[in-house]
């Protein structure tokens, strides 16, 4: 099992969410974060006094899925989260050691 | 007929030509009462069981002749009745207005919490949101012990209240052979003679404007001041600062006799308080903002600020919207009256004030769009209550024209001010109060020196001299004079005044929280409390040259 963290733009998150399910990823966490990657932070006035928004409000959302759909995610995940602009995002895989279904007790793959 | 016959016969129609002569303007005059409570006699109202049978719903049977109290049912309604009335409305009417436009001001501080909280962080919401809420009770709490006395403890009379007579001590000094009044003596917790009805629709009035000048500090010195140095300050300055100018200007001290005294215009002229109410707060905000220095990031050690947003720009424009409608109440009200000396320019006071405000704002917002590129809410919002404080000391003595032109100015004098005072006075205001309130309260005291233009008129006289209120540009120069010296007492005596205070406040109190506590935000330190504790709160989202920022400054 592998954990894709994945940090979209928030407006992209629908999309994101549809092409996830198109390939049969239906469960997922999200988190409001703030961040920066390689993207500028963003400049505006406040009173006259110039101040730049260098944590920039992005979306972080999380995905356990088997082995083998991760290249499928990936694909799905990155056509819809796409502008072609700096600050996209990234995804980022991590090794799953166990899963556990709460509601029975499950554990492993069939948890998920 | 013999001579003596004749001459009896004459001297009887003399005499009775004599006596008729004498008598006749008596009885004319007794026929001609006697015929008016007659005529009062002989009119009747609609029978009641008439109206209980039908019910009236087109007013045809109210208010008639029934409705004029008898004072002796055994007389009947007599000429005196009716007068007594009609004296009786008059100041009914006067109750009524100045007690409800009272009202009206009081709701402000709903206006001015809402506006301060939006413009500080999350974090210090709960200890700003509280500052507000408590000038209202320490305020007023101040005020009832002594700075109502002080204040207006010498004002009487004042007509459209129906006399308030026991006002009637003023304390004075005589300097160059004139009466300086200094300050009030009677009304002390509204005591003895002045438990009276007419004194208790003043002290209202009076107070929701002391409390909107204490209201006024707590934004200049938001997300640093310690609750309790806040309530000692407030305290102060709603038992003794306030009041002190407020008896100068209204409540017949020296300020108000300039013109009786030395002949400048008619002294110092202040409808509603653009001095007494809006710059000595703005004044005292300064003063403690000086004293507390700026917050921590405010500003980098070259000097340069940066910007540190609100949390909340709704609350800011909804708080300037309950302002605005709360300004209907602090002007129109300040004629203490409907009826009356001139009352009926309440339309053309609350017109005035209304516009304003609209170009007060106007102008901020092309200020702000011109010069950065896009209009900014709160600037628009300080635009808007900018040029409200201005027009508050001219609204009764100025035309429209006037008032959109101090208005205009007062929008683009409080962004000006804004940017002198973060950039070259270094002093930290987080809600623009010192610029809203006391640059603006300034130019409000000015303008009246300069555009009141004489045709109001308020029974004839203002401050004890005759004629009506005129500035500069309508020909007279010596209400700018008086308006001068009125604006040099603000400056130079009640911000020093203030600035000493609370000097002492801060040795003996301490005005400023410490580093770790304004880090932390004033929330759960000061108040035991965050304002919103089911709500994640933010870092600053924006960049600060934290290596190059300031900390606070040494105290505590």
């Amino acid at each position: 099992m592998k954990l894709m963290s994945c940090v979209i733009r928030p407006e992209k998150l629908d999309a994101v969410t549809i092409a996830l399910s198109k390939v049969g990823v239906v469960g997922m966490t999200i988190t409001d974060v703030r961040g920066f990657g390689r993207q500028k932070g963003q400049t505006e006035h406040y009173r006259g006094e110039e101040y730049t928004i260098r944590f920039l409000p992005k979306v972080r959302l999380e995905i356990v899925v088997q082995d083998d759909q991760v290249a499928t995610a990936t694909k799905a995940i990155t056509q819809a989260a796409r502008t072609g602009n700096i600050g996209d995002g990234k995804i980022f895989v991590l090794d799953v050691k166990d899963a556990v279904r709460i509601r029975t007790g499950e554990q492993g793959t069939v948890a998920l | 007929m013999t001579i003596r016959r004749f001459s009896a016969v004459l001297l009887a129609i003399l005499g009775f030509a004599g006596l008729l002569s004498v008598a006749a303007p008596v009885c004319v005059k007794s026929a001609h009462a006697a015929a008016i409570d007659a005529d009062l006699k002989s009119l009747s109202g609609p029978k009641t069981d008439e109206i209980a049978a039908k019910g009236d719903p087109g007013a045809e049977k109210y208010g008639t002749v029934n409705d004029v109290p008898v004072s002796d049912s055994k007389a009947g309604l007599t000429l005196s009745d009716v007068v007594n009335q009609v004296g009786q409305n008059k100041v009914a009417i006067n109750f009524v207005w100045t007690l409800v436009t009272g009202f009206l001001v009081m709701f402000m501080q709903a206006g001015f919490a809402l506006v301060e909280t939006g413009l500080i962080r999350a974090k210090n919401a709960n200890h700003t949101m509280m500052m507000n809420f408590m000038v209202y009770g320490l305020g007023l709490f101040a005020y009832w012990v002594t700075g109502f006395a002080i204040q207006m403890g010498g004002s009487a009379p004042i007509a459209n209240l129906g006399g308030v007579y026991p006002l009637n001590n003023e304390f004075a000094v005589n300097l160059f052979g004139k009466p300086w009044g200094l300050f009030g003596t009677k009304g002390f917790f509204l005591s003895g003679t002045t438990y009276d009805v007419g004194v208790m629709v003043l002290f209202l009035f009076q107070m929701v404007f002391m409390d909107t000048a204490t209201t006024i500090v707590t934004g200049g010195c938001a997300e640093r001041w310690k609750y309790s140095a806040f309530a000692v300050s407030t305290i102060f300055l709603g038992a003794l600062t306030y009041p002190l100018f407020g008896n100068w200007a209204w409540g017949c001290g020296w300020l108000s006799q300039l013109g009786v005294n030395f002949g400048l215009g008619h002294g110092y002229c202040d409808f509603a308080g653009s001095g007494v109410v809006h710059a000595v707060g703005g004044l005292t905000a300064m003063a403690v903002a000086m004293q507390l220095g700026p917050r921590i990031g405010k500003y980098n050690r070259d000097g340069s600020p940066n910007a540190i947003p609100g949390h909340d720009l709704a609350f800011v424009l909804l708080g300037c919207f309950i302002l605005a409608f709360g300004w209907f109440g602090f002007n129109p009200g300040s004629t203490l009256g409907a009826s009356g000396n001139g009352c009926l320019r309440i339309g053309s006071i609350a017109v005035n004030t209304m516009l304003a405000g609209c170009t007060g704002s106007f102008a901020s917002l092309l200020y702000m769009w011109i010069r950065y590129g896009k209009p900014d809410a709160s600037m628009a919002g300080n635009g808007l209550l900018a040029g409200l404080v201005a027009i508050t000391a001219p609204s009764g003595f100025v035309n429209t024209l006037g008032a959109a032109i101090i208005g205009w100015v007062a929008g683009i004098l409080v962004c000006l001010s804004v940017e002198f005072l973060d950039r070259v006075g270094r002093i930290d205001d987080p809600v623009g109060a010192i610029s809203v309130h006391g640059t603006n309260g300034l130019w409000g005291v000015l303008s009246v020196g300069l555009f009141a233009d004489g045709r109001s008129n308020y029974g004839g006289s203002w401050n004890g001299v005759p004629g009506n209120v005129t500035g500069l540009f309508y020909g007279d120069a010596g209400q700018l004079v008086a308006q001068l010296i009125g604006i040099g007492t603000l400056v130079g005596v009640i911000f020093t005044l203030s600035f000493v205070f609370n000097w002492i406040v801060d040795v003996v109190v301490g005005q400023r929280v410490s580093a770790k506590v304004e880090l932390a935000g004033l929330d759960i330190p000061e108040m035991g409390a965050l304002c919103y504790p089911d709500f994640q709160l933010k870092a600053a989202a924006h960049v600060v040259n934290v290596g190059n920022s300031v900390g606070a400054k040494a105290a505590n």
